[in-house]
């Protein structure tokens, strides 16, 4: 379980996706960070990532870690928003034996974490077949 | 100046059970509750949704139908009976989420089955007496149902929200009306887990008396009857009730058939009627009349008279259709998966 003020400081890429776009190369970064790493540049534009995409390459997850150990099995994928950067979340509301590279996602608002029954809930995004 | 609807937006889980699945553990006559309560199957929250999570997709397609900046909301209200914290609000997650913060006022709101409809009609008020351009009001649910008890055939999940503003209107709201008593017919205490009810006294003088005098009383007072309607929709428990209530008040089952979503999906709860109106503006032309009647138990109704505007045919496909989503190929779960999914089973600490 992440901790709160690190789940509360993320809330912005978590959310909305928002990523940082090097103003001197165009390099996006997500999560945002202070010094590009192509051009060392530190000036940064905020953008919100494209919400669909398409899955390069995934794996499905049988021995969860604790915290996931009732979603398993369930698939964690690489997806390539589109005319973007690369993002890696779970793939939800699809059978995992029938997931495919190249199958077209999209990101949807879902639970991620929750510290048992009395503690927070950590939202963020998660991948959905696309209708 | 005509205020009302400038975007809405429904999200519904793509899990299903059918009540066949459910009779069968419990050993009751699945014929008898489809017939008797015109249910086939209901939606079902995954384990990573919630109220907050269906809230805040629904929201966002209702921005994308309004067009506007979420910078503008000047308020945004939940009303919801599963809201996910006991305390904390689900709004400021939904807000923070679709970029409404920091100015703006929120609150979460509950009254069984109404809260929705409570939400939209503080959202349209605000709006109307010029205190803010643009709110949002929300109704959603992941509804509980004992097991083996009769709502646990229709208690399910689903989300709508409505974006109110002056300007741009797809639904304009001409009239409202709310009727309300204290009528002990459904509760859940603090610290339950599962709501209690009256069995059959939820009908009569609870469900049938809201919701008729409710919408009686804004037909009176409108100067309208069933006939200035296009459609109807009305609070939909079971598939059942809507449909006399309906046809008492004198509406065709042409008017309330595609609002009518509880056979297929359940009882979305605070959820019900804002969805029903949802799929109702989603092929509704300009100039169509919609009479909305939300029940809520303990006991209340809201009702509102909306008039299709010539925005609706821009904004309808900008965002998923509600009977489009409701029939995008549902994944069914057996009873043990449903189970697991609603937290039923009694797990090691």
């Amino acid at each position: 379980m992440i901790g709160l003020a690190r789940h509360w400081r993320e809330i912005p890429q978590r959310y909305r996706y928002e990523a940082a776009r090097c103003d001197k190369c165009s390099a996006v970064y997500f999560p945002p960070r202070l010094v590009c790493s192509k051009c060392r540049g530190r000036e940064f534009t905020k953008t919100v990532l494209p919400q669909t995409g398409k899955v390069e390459t995934f794996t499905v997850i049988r021995v969860a870690p604790t915290g996931f150990t009732d979603e398993a099995p369930y698939a964690v994928a690489v997806v390539k928003l589109d005319d973007s950067i690369r993002v890696m979340a779970q793939v939800v509301d699809c059978e995992v034996e029938k997931l495919a590279i190249g199958d077209r996602v999209r990101l949807e608002f879902r639970k991620v974490q929750q510290d048992g029954e009395a503690g927070a809930i950590c939202y963020g995004y998660k991948f959905v077949p696309e209708a | 100046m005509e205020v009302g609807i400038v975007g809405y937006g429904a999200y519904v889980p793509r899990h299903r059970i059918k009540v066949e699945e459910i009779a069968q553990v419990w050993g009751a006559d699945a014929p008898t509750y489809k017939k008797g309560l015109r249910l086939e199957e209901k939606s079902v929250p995954s384990p990573d949704q919630d109220v907050i999570t269906m809230s805040v997709e629904a929201s966002r397609r209702a921005l994308r139908r309004a067009g506007v900046d979420p910078f503008e909301l000047g308020a945004i209200y939940i009303g919801s009976e599963s809201h996910p914290y006991a305390v904390k609000p689900s709004g400021t997650v939904v807000a923070e989420a679709i970029g409404a913060t920091p100015n703006l006022h929120c609150a979460d709101l509950e009254f069984a089955c109404k809260a929705g409809s409570e939400g939209m009609f503080i959202a349209l008020s605000l709006v109307k007496a010029g205190e803010m351009k643009l709110a949002l009001g929300i109704g959603a649910d992941t509804s509980q149902g004992a097991p083996g008890d009769a709502l646990e055939y229709s208690a399910s999940a689903g989300a709508a929200a409505f974006i109110m503003g002056r300007e741009r209107l797809v639904a304009a709201c001409e009239h409202t009306f709310s009727f309300t008593t204290d009528t002990p017919d459904f509760w859940r205490r603090e610290y339950q887990h599962y709501p209690r009810h009256g069995g059959r006294f939820t009908g009569e003088p609870a469900y049938f008396k809201h919701t008729l005098s409710c919408a009686r009383e804004l037909m009176k007072r409108a100067g309208l009857e069933p006939g200035d309607f296009k459609f109807a929709v009305f609070h939909q428990p079971n598939g059942k009730f809507p449909l006399t209530a309906s046809e008492e008040l004198g509406f065709t089952r042409e008017q309330v058939q595609q609002g009518l979503l509880s056979p297929s999906i359940g009882n979305t709860y605070s959820g019900a009627s804002p969805l029903g109106l949802t799929a109702i503006l989603d092929v509704a032309k300009p100039g169509d009349r919609i009479l909305m009647v939300s029940y809520g138990s303990g006991s209340g109704s809201d009702g509102f008279v909306w008039r299709v505007t010539e925005r609706i045919e821009e904004v309808r496909s900008l965002a998923p259709q509600t009977w489009a989503q409701i029939k995008d190929r549902p994944v069914y779960v057996n009873y043990g998966t449903y189970a697991k999914f609603r937290g039923k089973i009694l797990k090691a600490s």
